[in-house]
């Protein structure tokens, strides 16, 4: 069993694919969707999927000959370094502790494979170290 | 009297003086004991990073041609203060952009304003003035618009009438419906977070609780420029409750600091947007703390665990001006991240950073242990025992 974040852009005459049901029926995969939106134009949907290697495999080729674009390494925040002051404004608006403050040097880190993309950090740093890819 | 100003600026001029942090003060002091290192320490640096809201800067375009005499100016759409000569403006921290909505559809965003002006200024990036004008026979233009940056400025002058306050509130929600959207940051209901704002330890003021060194003539650090404490900072106010080591358990002193913003690192001068809330301007600060004799130094080694600030109310103590407070805690327990009050967990957040306090503390001090920054003693003691006015409506 594998976990994958997975980032889907649909273009649009994809819009209306119901992507979500065919990873679960046809590749019997475990769906956690952490943001989606669709307008007529276009869509983004960001979601954890888990199952066996190969058809995590077989799904992400499905979801590309379906003509959507599909970005397996990225998370979609990010937490610019060079932008942080290391202030932890944002560390108690965090619900996964994505964010976190180290004790010992005072300074904030991202553990980005643990951020399930709340978009609270995005209101919550006053500095936009944190922003969105969509 | 045990040092003079002069005895030590000869010893940084000769870079033989002794130079410690706030923070690294305080082991030295434990293992030498009080006396003697008194004797060996020349100066102690103190340091603080956070929004500043009372900051801003005077700038001077010099005349274009023919000449205007700016009535209203804006820089990149955010305006600047013209009631003074023809082409001196000043610029306000909290600003907001032309047409900003505000709050109007709440809580407003407050992408930029005075505070990111500010930064673009001292990143060295290009703006664009418009001004308009009335015109006068001896500075006919009525309109003005073009672009500069801080290198076609005569001057930028970093002009803050409030920064550094000694101690800080602890803001809070105790209301259990609404979230709020302050200055410090997002307060969720039901007391979930709690936020603070001060370098505790490392802090200017409360490493000199009592204004012995720190007094206006004072030569600070403000963002890498070598500028000085003016005045005595807007609502300074030295009359409040103290602890036994003399540092104040509330807001109290603060500081009107002046420097040039062409020396300015862009780090350390950094625009800020506080949703629901609006713009404001993140500075950092170096305070150089000359030891005189073994009383000051004693002040300087006051660690977080004996820093005490208030814990406020934000949803109705501190916009109705009550004195109520919840309780007060120390920095030492706040800096772990989590505290107890009234039997509940709280998760505390900060909007000033340590980390950055940490390393201007020691940007200053390399620039005292080579000579580069000389020490100056305060033609002006800050008033030791202010109050502060409330605005009564008559
Ligand atoms: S998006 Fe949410 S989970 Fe991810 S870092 Fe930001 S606040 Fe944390
Ligand atoms: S609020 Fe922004 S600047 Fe402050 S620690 Fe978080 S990410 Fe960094």
């Amino acid at each position: 069993m594998a976990t994958k974040r997975l980032l889907l852009n649909f273009p649009k005459d994809a819009v209306s694919t119901p992507m979500v049901y065919h990873l679960v029926k046809d590749y019997d995969l475990n769906i956690n969707i952490y943001r989606a939106k669709i307008t007529e134009e276009k869509g983004y949907l960001v979601l954890e999927v888990g199952g066996l290697d190969e058809k995590i495999q077989q799904a992400i080729k499905f979801i590309r000959d379906s003509n959507i674009e599909v970005n397996e390494k990225d998370n979609g925040i990010h937490w610019d370094e060079d932008k942080c002051v290391h202030c932890g404004n944002c560390i108690p608006h965090c619900p996964t502790k994505s964010l976190y403050l180290d004790r010992q040097t005072m300074k904030t880190c991202f553990d980005e494979s643990i951020c399930i993309e709340c978009s609270s950090c995005l209101s919550n740093c006053p500095y936009k170290a944190c922003t969105s890819v969509f | 009297m045990m040092k003079t100003y002069d005895e030590i600026n000869k010893k940084i001029e000769s870079q033989k003086a002794v130079v410690l942090t706030a923070e690294e003060v305080i082991d030295y002091v434990d293992k030498k004991g009080l006396e003697a290192a008194a004797k060996e320490i020349d100066v102690v640096t103190t340091a603080t990073f956070g929004p500043m809201c009372s900051s801003g800067c005077f700038l001077n375009f010099g005349h274009s041609k023919p000449k205007i005499k700016m009535q209203e100016a804006w820089i990149d759409d955010v305006s600047a203060y013209c009631g003074v000569a023809a082409v001196d403006v000043y610029l306000g921290a909290t600003q907001l952009v032309h047409n900003d909505p505000a709050n109007m559809y709440f809580p407003g965003e407050f992408r930029f304003g005075g505070g990111h002006v500010i930064e673009k200024l001292v990143a060295g990036e290009k703006l664009q003035l418009f001004a308009l004008s009335y015109g006068t026979d001896c500075y006919p233009r009525k309109e003005i618009r073009t672009t500069f940056d801080i290198n076609d400025l005569n001057q930028a002058i970093m002009t803050n009438p409030r920064n550094c306050y000694q101690n800080y509130n602890l803001a809070i929600n105790c209301a259990s419906d609404r979230t709020l959207y302050t200055y410090l940051g997002v307060l969720k209901p039901n007391m979930r977070n709690l936020t603070y704002c001060s370098a505790g330890q490392l802090s200017p003021l409360l490493n000199d609780p009592y204004y012995k060194t720190i007094g206006v003539g004072t030569s600070i650090w403000l963002a890498g420029a070598h500028g000085h404490v003016y005045a005595e900072g807007t609502q300074h106010c030295s009359k409040v409750e103290r602890s036994e080591n003399g540092v104040p358990m509330s807001g109290s002193g603060t500081l009107a600091l002046t420097a040039n913003m062409k020396d300015m690192i862009p780090k350390f001068v950094r625009g800020v947007s506080f949703t629901g809330y609006g713009i404001s301007l993140s500075l950092g600060v170096g305070v150089p703390i000359p030891i005189l004799n073994s009383d000051i130094l004693k002040h300087t080694i006051v660690r977080d665990r004996d820093i005490f600030a208030p814990i406020v109310d934000y949803s109705s103590d501190y916009p109705n001006r009550s004195s109520n407070i919840l309780g007060r805690l120390n920095y030492e327990e706040l800096k772990k991240g989590e505290v107890t009050i009234e039997g509940k967990k709280v998760e505390v957040g900060s909007l000033s950073s340590y980390s950055l306090a940490v390393e201007i503390a020691n940007l200053l001090k390399d620039e005292i242990t080579k000579g580069d920054f000389i020490l100056s003693k305060p033609f002006q003691s800050l008033a030791p025992e202010q109050g502060m006015k409330p605005l009564n409506i008559k």
